[in-house]
């Protein structure tokens, strides 16, 4: 082995014996430490993987969505409108959608009920629906099951489960029932014709903007909803609730950087007398600051993996259990979905960088006016 | 061979309370030889030890080690020939408190890189030389102030220097662990170390080994036994 590297491991064990003297305090740093990392790197990977699902869920998303606008509210879409959308240049195919709010009084809950377009993955009978896993779960179905809801207009509408939707990615099925067209009139109350909206797809891409802004003025009462758009406001509104906890957690890390502070930059006597006997018994002053250097690299090297490793185990294995009140929480069902394990680089270096890094320095400067002292004050008591 | 010449030590020098605690001093040190130096309490006894030890430069004149001047070196090469050359007992022992006889025998050795297992089989044979054997693992603080001492010994010794350096080594002992403490000391003479001593303790400076016991007062040698 190369002399610096056993003079870097004769200096770790030294800093190892060193840190144990002191087990009670350092092991408490150590965990209100590793608490910190673990719940910045907790929104960190959180977000970050819930970014990934619902960009990767807007993906199929149609590129253009027309609702109508009544008195600034959304409206039912009235006949004629498909038709008069099939004739704006640009536009490739023009499809009305039915889909809407049940509000489930047994289960207190929201249900998302849609018809699956003509080309849907699950297919669905008439008198029978698919339905979400979360509401599968809240309402004890499974397949063959008969459920009843009273629909708005009083009357009473029995289905037979056909299918209840897999896991895949329940943050947008978790709430959902699928039924046929007839039903969903019939179940509204919704006239043939009348849409709740329409998807359009565009013959070229580059035109979007364009094309919407034919169709804005081809039918002034529309409101097309760009995928571009959607896009970007989801990505705001995680901002938003990250930023929300991340304020909440700097917070707690300047509190911590204080406390850190404190502890490394006051050091006692009984520390300086012993980087004087240091000194006196043939350390550099470089070697005493490795030392500390270690200490704090060590103390917040591990604190960073094991706060990261709990984090990644919380967001991916326990559901973020911690988080879920704050950062989910649009769906009165809640989704209790599987995120796809995803790690940023920039991320897990932006937090090393902001953490491991403030306290190695914090425990390391300070010594340096210690470590200057001339080595014959070891010689007088 | 270690000379000095004409070697001055203020302290607080240029202020008001400047003082001269060691006021030129001309000496040869022997190399095999055990040295005392005996005076009253201030007279820079200390002093001179730091400056013999590579632990301060002096204000003026040179120090040499085997003829080369050390006195205009910056620190760093300081501790470099220190650590090589130069064992210390401090007074007071200068131990680590909370680590095992052990981790503090082995301390001067880290800077230096050696080999991890060579190490610790040469603190064990320390250990065992110095009737440590036993008491390795026990933290310095729950041993006596004899044992701590020979700990102190074990610590000058692990880098195996040519000059071992004792600042009254017998104040905290009484006169069975200081007839033990010269005991130990003529051993490591018969190996052919350098031996520095100060005390003003005549067990120590009519001791039949010392060779060599030079008198200081007010930061002057007075006279040369
Ligand atoms: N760091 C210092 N600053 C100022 N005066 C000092 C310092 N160290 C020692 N002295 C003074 O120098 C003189 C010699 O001290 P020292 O070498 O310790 O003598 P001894 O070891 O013989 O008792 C004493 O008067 C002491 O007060
Ligand atoms: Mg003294």
């Amino acid at each position: 082995m190369p002399a610096w590297l056993t003079r870097q491991q004769a200096l770790i064990d030294f800093t190892l014996a060193s840190l144990a003297r002191r087990k009670l305090k350092n092991l408490g740093l150590l965990l209100v430490y590793t608490l910190i990392v673990f719940l910045l790197a907790s929104v960190m990977l959180f977000g970050h993987a819930l970014r990934r699902e619902a960009a990767a869920v807007l993906k199929d998303s149609p590129e253009v969505i027309i609702q109508r606008m009544v008195a600034g509210r959304h409206d039912l879409i009235p006949p004629g409108y498909l038709d008069r959308l099939g004739h704006i240049r640009g536009v490739q195919s023009q499809q009305g959608r039915l889909w809407g709010y049940y509000y489930d009084p047994v289960v207190k809950a929201n249900y998302t009920v849609m018809v699956p377009g003509p080309d849907a993955a699950s297919p669905v009978a008439t008198g029978r629906v698919v339905v979400g896993a979360a509401m599968a779960r809240a309402r004890g179905l499974a397949p063959g099951n008969l459920i009843s809801l009273r629909a708005y207009s009083g009357r009473l509408f029995s289905f037979t489960v056909a299918d209840v939707l897999d896991h895949d990615s329940e943050l947008v099925s978790a709430d959902l029932v699928l039924m046929t067209e007839a039903d969903f009139r019939a179940f509204f109350e919704i006239t043939a014709g009348h849409y709740t909206d329409i998807v359009l797809s565009v013959a070229n891409p580059q035109e979007v903007r364009n094309v919407a802004a034919k169709i804005s003025a081809a039918l002034p009462d529309s409101r097309p909803i760009l995928r571009d758009e959607v896009l970007r406001t989801y990505e705001s509104v995680f901002n938003w609730r990250e930023g929300i906890v991340l304020v909440l957690l700097a917070g707690a890390l300047l509190a911590f950087a204080i406390f850190a502070w404190e502890k490394a930059s006051g050091l006692s006597a009984e520390e300086k007398r012993e980087i004087g006997i240091l000194k006196a018994i043939g350390w550099e002053t470089g070697d005493v600051l490795k030392m500390k250097f270690w200490e704090g690299a060590l103390v917040s090297l591990t604190a960073f993996l094991l706060g990261y490793v709990a984090a990644y185990l919380h967001v991916f294995h326990f559901a973020s259990a911690l988080f879920e009140p704050v950062l989910k929480g649009w769906a009165v069902l809640y989704p209790r979905f599987e995120l796809t394990p995803a790690v940023d680089g920039l991320q897990v270096a932006t937090l090393f960088f902001f953490t491991v890094f403030p306290y190695t320095v914090a425990t390391t400067v300070p010594i340096w006016r210690a470590a200057i002292t001339d080595p014959d004050a070891a010689m007088r008591g | 061979m270690i000379e000095l010449l004409n070697v001055r030590k203020a302290y607080n020098q240029g202020r008001s309370n400047e003082f001269w605690a060691l006021d030129g001093i001309d000496l040869v040190v022997e190399r095999g030889r055990m040295t005392a130096f005996r005076g009253p309490s201030g007279s820079g006894k200390t002093t001179l030890l730091t400056l013999v030890g590579c632990l301060a430069r002096p204000t003026s004149g040179r120090v040499r080690l085997d003829g080369r001047d050390i006195s205009g070196l910056p620190e760093r090469f300081l501790t470099q020939i220190r650590r090589r050359t130069f064992g210390f007992v401090f007074q007071q022992f200068n131990l680590i408190q909370g680590l095992s006889a052990r981790d503090n025998i082995m301390l001067p050795a880290y800077p230096l890189g050696g080999d991890g297992r060579a190490l610790r089989e040469r603190a064990e044979e320390l250990l065992v030389a110095l009737r440590l054997g036993h008491r390795g693992d026990a933290r310095v603080e729950w041993l006596s102030g004899g044992e701590q001492q020979r700990v102190a010994i074990a610590r000058a010794l692990i880098n195996d220097p040519e000059v071992v350096i004792a600042d009254e080594p017998t104040a905290n002992l009484d006169s069975a662990l200081a007839r033990e403490f010269l005991a130990i000391v003529e051993g490591l003479k018969d190996q052919g170390k350098t031996i520095l001593l100060s005390s003003h303790d005549p067990l120590v400076t009519e001791a039949g080994m010392v060779d060599r016991v030079h008198s200081l007062r007010d930061g002057r040698l007075v006279t040369a036994g």
